[in-house]
């Protein structure tokens, strides 16, 4: 397993956000977590970057059987994990290309940087007249494509991504997923948190479902895909009917 | 006599500017508003002090101790105080670096006492360099601008040119963001602070000629460099240049036409102004963000 998450608990001040978490991501794999809003989603993600101080306050994390709980994030970055967040974060002020190049901080090999610049603009054409632009001006769907291409640029083996989809267009949308799959293609690991489950149990192998701070249900995407429970509360695709609370309630209780 | 004007103007709006720039760098980098910034620089001179007339350096060499000494100083304030700070806010900053400063205070008090001492440089304000019927331009007018003008340059080009100065301004921008694309954005911040403490020490060495040489020396001094900072705005560099220009022209000006008694009083009058018109300083960028 590339990175495996045993038992963690995160808390925001006393508050316990993450319920003993595990998972495990296999390495080539596109792998989905969906869940409604408040989950916990984005906390599990920033627990393993270690951007929370002093979190997980109880668990294991390994990535490659290498303990990364309570490490500094910049060194698990140079481990081999990248991140896309939720919101972008571009850096505004800085032009796309000084974007990119922080990304790619950690490496020194200069012509591989050089290379992957290129390809980056072949990822996302769209940077390309762009490349001297400050990143702030740049639209929702164009900083989203620079936060990934941003990502890329440390030639991680392991990208995670935050609702890419985010406040884009339909069309935008399609895009990022495509180059999504593109990307797991060119041989990189993706963890992918996402609240469009439609797009997201289509582009993966594997699907988790959180709510609450737990994981309720997992398994290959074809199979989450088919579920009852999924279909109804996650892709919409069930018929409202009176009976709707207490299904739910009946349902609810067959995944825990 | 309107050049004489603009030659002090110039020179002491120099190194407004120098001081304005060590704050700014760090307060871009952190919000931090460095009240030891002074104190920092005035060790730093009795340093350079220290080892011209007491170990008899030349002076390149007690430069280079010197700033090689203040950027520890730097590092080590930020290492030792500055990070201890669990979920610091603004006030608990300030407290820090006015301790620091107090800290600094007493240290050179007691170290150095508070008798004034002259201090000499090989560029002196009582040696001309140019002199016309109009202005005369002294070794030490010349040198500072000469000085000032090259630190700008070379902190232009750290930050713009080179991988250290990339990380510097992805570490302003967004401290989270450095962090996970890989900037140890600690240590980044000590190195700023360690730039920030040599950019300083200058400004101190360049101060020292012209007051005297006593542990208050930079009171004065860090309270107009604060005020250009202010009037350009703490977050843009090229702003606090001219803020700290555009303040050293000012108070001369009211020095030689209003009242050469309340020239000092200028600098407080600045900051008022400012924070009645334009709070966040005349060079603030507003960013828009699109959608
Ligand atoms: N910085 C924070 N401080 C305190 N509580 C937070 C913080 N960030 C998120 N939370 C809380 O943690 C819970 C999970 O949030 P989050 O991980 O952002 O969910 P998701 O990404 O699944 O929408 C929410 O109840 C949210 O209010
Ligand atoms: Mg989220």
């Amino acid at each position: 397993m590339l990175l495996e998450i045993k038992n963690i608990e995160t808390f925001y001040d006393k508050i316990k956000i993450l319920n003993g978490i595990s998972f495990s991501l296999e390495e080539g794999k596109v792998t989905a977590i969906i869940g409604n809003n408040g989950a916990g989603k984005t906390t599990m993600l920033n627990t393993i970057m270690g951007l929370i101080d002093d979190q997980p306050e109880k668990g294991k994390i390994t990535f490659r059987n290498k303990p990364i709980q309570l490490v500094d994030t910049d060194k698990i970055v140079k481990m081999g994990i990248a991140y896309v967040p939720e919101g972008r974060e571009v850096f505004e002020e800085l032009t796309v290309k000084e974007n990119l190049l922080v990304g790619a901080y950690i490496r020194k090999d200069r012509k591989g940087i050089q290379s992957d610049l290129v390809k980056m603009l072949e990822y996302f054409p769209a940077l390309k007249s762009r490349l001297n632009q400050l990143a702030g001006t740049l639209s929702g769907g164009e900083q989203q494509m620079l936060a990934i291409a941003r990502a890329l640029m440390s030639d991680p083996t392991l990208v995670i991504l935050d609702e890419p989809s985010l406040g884009l267009s339909p069309l935008l949308v399609q895009e990022i997923f495509k180059i999504i799959r593109e990307i797991n293609r060119d041989g990189k690991t993706i963890l992918l948190v996402e609240q469009n489950a439609n797009m997201a149990i289509e582009v993966s192998d594997q699907v988790y479902i959180m709510e609450n701070g737990k994981f309720v249900l997992n398994g290959p995407a074809d199979e989450i895909k088919d579920n009852e429970d999924v279909r109804e509360f996650y892709l919409g695709l069930k018929e409202v009917d009176s009976l709707k609370g207490y299904q739910r309630y009946k349902r609810r209780r067959t995944w825990r | 006599m309107i050049v004489q004007l603009l030659i002090s103007s110039l020179v002491t709006g120099s190194i407004y500017a120098l001081i304005a720039l060590a704050m700014a760098i760090i307060y871009k980098a952190s919000e931090i508003p460095n009240f030891a910034q002074g104190e920092m620089a005035m060790v730093s001179t009795y340093i350079t002090f220290v080892l011209l007339s007491t170990f008899g350096f030349p002076f390149l060499t007690a430069l280079v101790l010197t700033l090689t000494f203040a950027f520890l100083l730097g590092i080590l304030f930020e290492f030792l105080l500055i990070r201890r700070a669990k979920e610091p806010n603004l006030l608990g900053f300030i407290i820090i670096t006015l301790g620091f400063q107090l800290l600094l205070f007493g240290l050179a008090g007691w170290k150095w006492g508070s008798d004034q001492r002259t201090f000499t440089l090989p560029f002196s304000e009582s040696e001309v360099v140019v002199r016309t019927s109009s202005f005369v331009l002294t070794e030490h007018n010349l040198a500072s601008l000469i000085i000032a003008m090259v630190i700008m340059v070379i902190l232009y080009l750290i930050l713009n040119h080179t991988k250290l100065g990339l990380a510097m301004r992805a570490c302003q921008q967004n401290v989270g963001a450095a962090m996970f694309n890989g900037i140890p954005a600690n240590r980044i911040l000590g190195i700023t602070f360690g730039i920030s403490s040599i950019v300083g020490a200058i400004a101190g060495i360049l101060v020292a000629p012209i007051t005297t040489l006593d542990p208050t020396m930079m009171w004065d001094p860090l309270v107009k460099g604060f005020a250009a900072a202010v009037l350009g705005s703490m977050k843009s560099l090229p702003g606090v240049v001219i803020g700290g220009l555009l303040l050293g022209l000012i108070e001369n000006l009211f020095g030689f036409y209003v009242s050469l008694e309340f020239k000092s009083i200028v600098a407080f009058g600045v900051i008022m102004l400012i924070l009645f018109i334009k709070p966040s300083g005349l060079f603030a960028k507003h960013y828009i963000r699109k959608v």
